[in-house]
């Protein structure tokens, strides 16, 4: 699978000098965070939980969700733009299979993903939040999970598409509202039946509960157990790197070589 | 390079594409002999990408069949992939990559043993006068030593056919003419086919055989040489102050020496005569029409004309 890697070393790299893109996945959730956190830090009581808990460490987990979907979207709209400028068609026309290219995209921007999660758990000793070495370590399970997972969901949706617009379009409409039900932004607790429904099947859901049990020491009755929570993650990434894989595979050349017939040709 | 197969290096058999109820590309049949630089001429819309893209592998044909180096998609793309070097339109470099690595990222994708890839990478980058650019990232080349690097980085698997779509586009002239040699060294050096598409009659010139497609269907093949003596006849183009001199002039020469003054027709500013034995017209035309024309140029007939007499219309009209 050198092609495969070859190909995430490759988006590692231009992650690395594009300085502007880190910065703007990694700016805007953080911001969120300080300003949503002190904004509610006065108003916010989650019902029945440990009393002290601030908005800021309740916010905390779902601003690492954030970060890492972010990432990924970054690192899978570029797909697009790979296909515009033409890098694209010259690996399509090589003798790696499509998977490989899959594997790759995958591979790439998952790393890029975690190590952005990642980088927000240094934070952690400055919140006083009680984490130690087994919590720590399935934190990062978690992220790590969760950046596959995300990075195969983006994949899949930036795989068919011809612009950029179109993705920010369902990066509105599907992604974020995905990420403002997962518990990341309010306890599912407080809701009404019907938020609370479709918080239920949302798989963000379980990988935010995940990241929250294992950034605290206390446990999280209102929340899905851990068990479940990895259980529901780990399918979820499966899942998605999987829809990736059968999007590319399906379409190996991606939308471009059916626009064909509707624009000049040639 | 020892390749003891003696058939053609491509085979295009009946091709067809539609895309929807469009036919793009209509039962097109051509054959492409190893080493040669092989042209396909023809307007916008006229299927040559099309084309192009098919032999590429990047698109499937609606019918028909295709031949690389003795093999058709039916013994496997991989094997197919492995023998073609293909240079898009858009270029196909990462522009936030080095030239070296984008060189040797191609290397991995095509699974080349990494020391000889190294090694190759630098032979073609001296090679295409790259050597003291390799460290530099793609984006800070200019339009003409980025066509080079793709070209070097098409080449490092060393491919039998090296197929290019449009890649004298968006070059200047003096970097038009470094491809062409370039590509001519490619055939002549490394033994391997050059396919390349282009709407520039300049660039089919240049070719040893051309093939020009129009609306579709393959209306010649050929040398451009060949193909231009079939026109028959001598071109003798006088060239005007405008466009409306040359039409009064046209008529003037029409009237004074009848049909037997040969096809005539007007282009812009000049006036076109088409006959055999042109040079017998020169000194009536200047005695007749004295300071009508600045200039007049008796040649053999064009690609241009080869294409006007195939098709019965102009090469800029849109196909569609």
């Amino acid at each position: 699978m050198r092609a495969a890697w070859a190909l995430a070393r490759r988006e590692v790299i231009r992650f690395v000098r594009q300085p502007s893109r880190i910065v703007g996945a990694l700016l805007p959730p953080l911001l969120a965070w300080v300003l949503i956190g002190a904004g509610f830090a006065g108003s916010f009581r989650i019902s029945g939980a440990a009393p002290g808990g601030s908005y800021f460490t309740y916010f905390f987990p779902g601003t690492v969700v954030l970060v890492i979907l972010f990432a990924s979207i970054f690192a899978t709209i570029s797909v697009i733009e790979d296909r515009r400028e033409g890098f694209l068609q010259g690996v399509v026309v090589s003798p790696a299979p499509p998977l490989a290219v899959a594997a790759g995209k995958v591979l790439g921007g998952s790393i890029l993903a975690l190590v952005q999660g990642g980088a927000l758990l240094l934070l952690v000793p400055a919140l006083g939040l009680a984490v130690r070495g087994p919590e720590l370590a399935l934190s990062i399970a978690v992220l790590v999970l969760l950046s596959f997972a995300l990075t195969g969901l983006g994949l899949a949706i930036a795989w068919s598409l011809e612009s950029t617009q179109g993705f920010h379009a369902i990066m509105n409409l599907f992604l974020f509202p995905m990420w403002f039900l997962s518990g990341a932004f309010f306890p599912a607790s407080g809701a009404p039946a019907w938020l609370r429904a479709a918080m239920a099947v949302n798989p963000l859901t379980y990988g935010v509960a995940a990241l929250r049990n294992g950034l605290s020491a206390v446990t999280h009755p209102e929340l899905p157990s851990l068990p479940l929570s990895l259980a529901m993650t780990a399918a979820f990434a499966v899942a998605m790197v999987g829809l990736s894989a059968a999007v590319i595979a399906r379409s190996p050349a991606g939308p471009e070589a059916r626009a064909l017939g509707r624009g000049k040709s040639g | 390079m020892a390749d003891a197969r003696s058939g053609p290096a491509v085979a295009v058999l009946g091709l067809s594409r539609t895309y929807g109820d469009r036919l793009a590309l209509d039962s097109v049949s051509l054959e492409v002999r190893p080493g040669e630089v092989f042209a396909l001429l023809g307007p916008n819309g006229g299927g040559k990408t099309t084309l192009f893209r098919i032999l590429a592998t990047f698109l499937p044909p609606s019918s028909g069949t295709f031949r690389i180096d003795g093999l058709s998609p039916a013994d496997g793309l991989g094997a197919i992939r492995r023998r073609l070097g293909v240079v898009f339109q858009s270029p196909g470099l990462d522009r936030k990559l080095t030239v070296r690595e984008n060189l040797l990222f191609h290397a991995e994708i095509y699974s080349l043993p990494r020391r000889e890839a190294a090694r190759r990478a630098g032979e073609l980058l001296e090679r295409f006068g790259l050597a003291d650019r390799a460290a530099d990232r793609v984006e800070a080349l200019s339009g003409g030593l980025a066509r080079r690097a793709e070209i070097a980085k098409a080449l490092l698997h060393g491919p039998r056919v090296l197929l290019l779509d449009e890649p004298a586009t968006g070059l200047d002239p003096l970097a038009r003419r470094t491809l062409r040699s370039a590509l001519a060294d490619v055939a002549r050096a490394d033994g391997a086919t050059v396919l390349l598409t282009t709407h520039l009659f300049e660039e089919a010139e240049a070719a040893d055989r051309i093939a020009i497609l129009d609306r579709g269907r393959l209306v010649a093949e050929g040398s451009p040489e060949a193909l231009r003596r079939e026109v028959g006849g001598d071109v003798l183009v006088l060239t005007t102050d405008g466009p409306d001199d040359a039409a009064r002039l046209a008529a003037d020469l029409r009237e004074r020496f009848g049909p037997g003054a040969g096809t005539v027709s007007t282009l812009e500013a000049t006036v076109r005569v088409e006959r055999p034995g042109g040079h017998e017209l020169i000194a009536p035309l200047v005695a007749a029409f004295p300071g009508r024309f600045r200039s007049a140029t008796l040649g053999s007939p064009s690609l241009e004309d080869v294409f006007v007499d195939r098709t019965g219309h102009r090469f800029d009209e849109e196909a569609a």
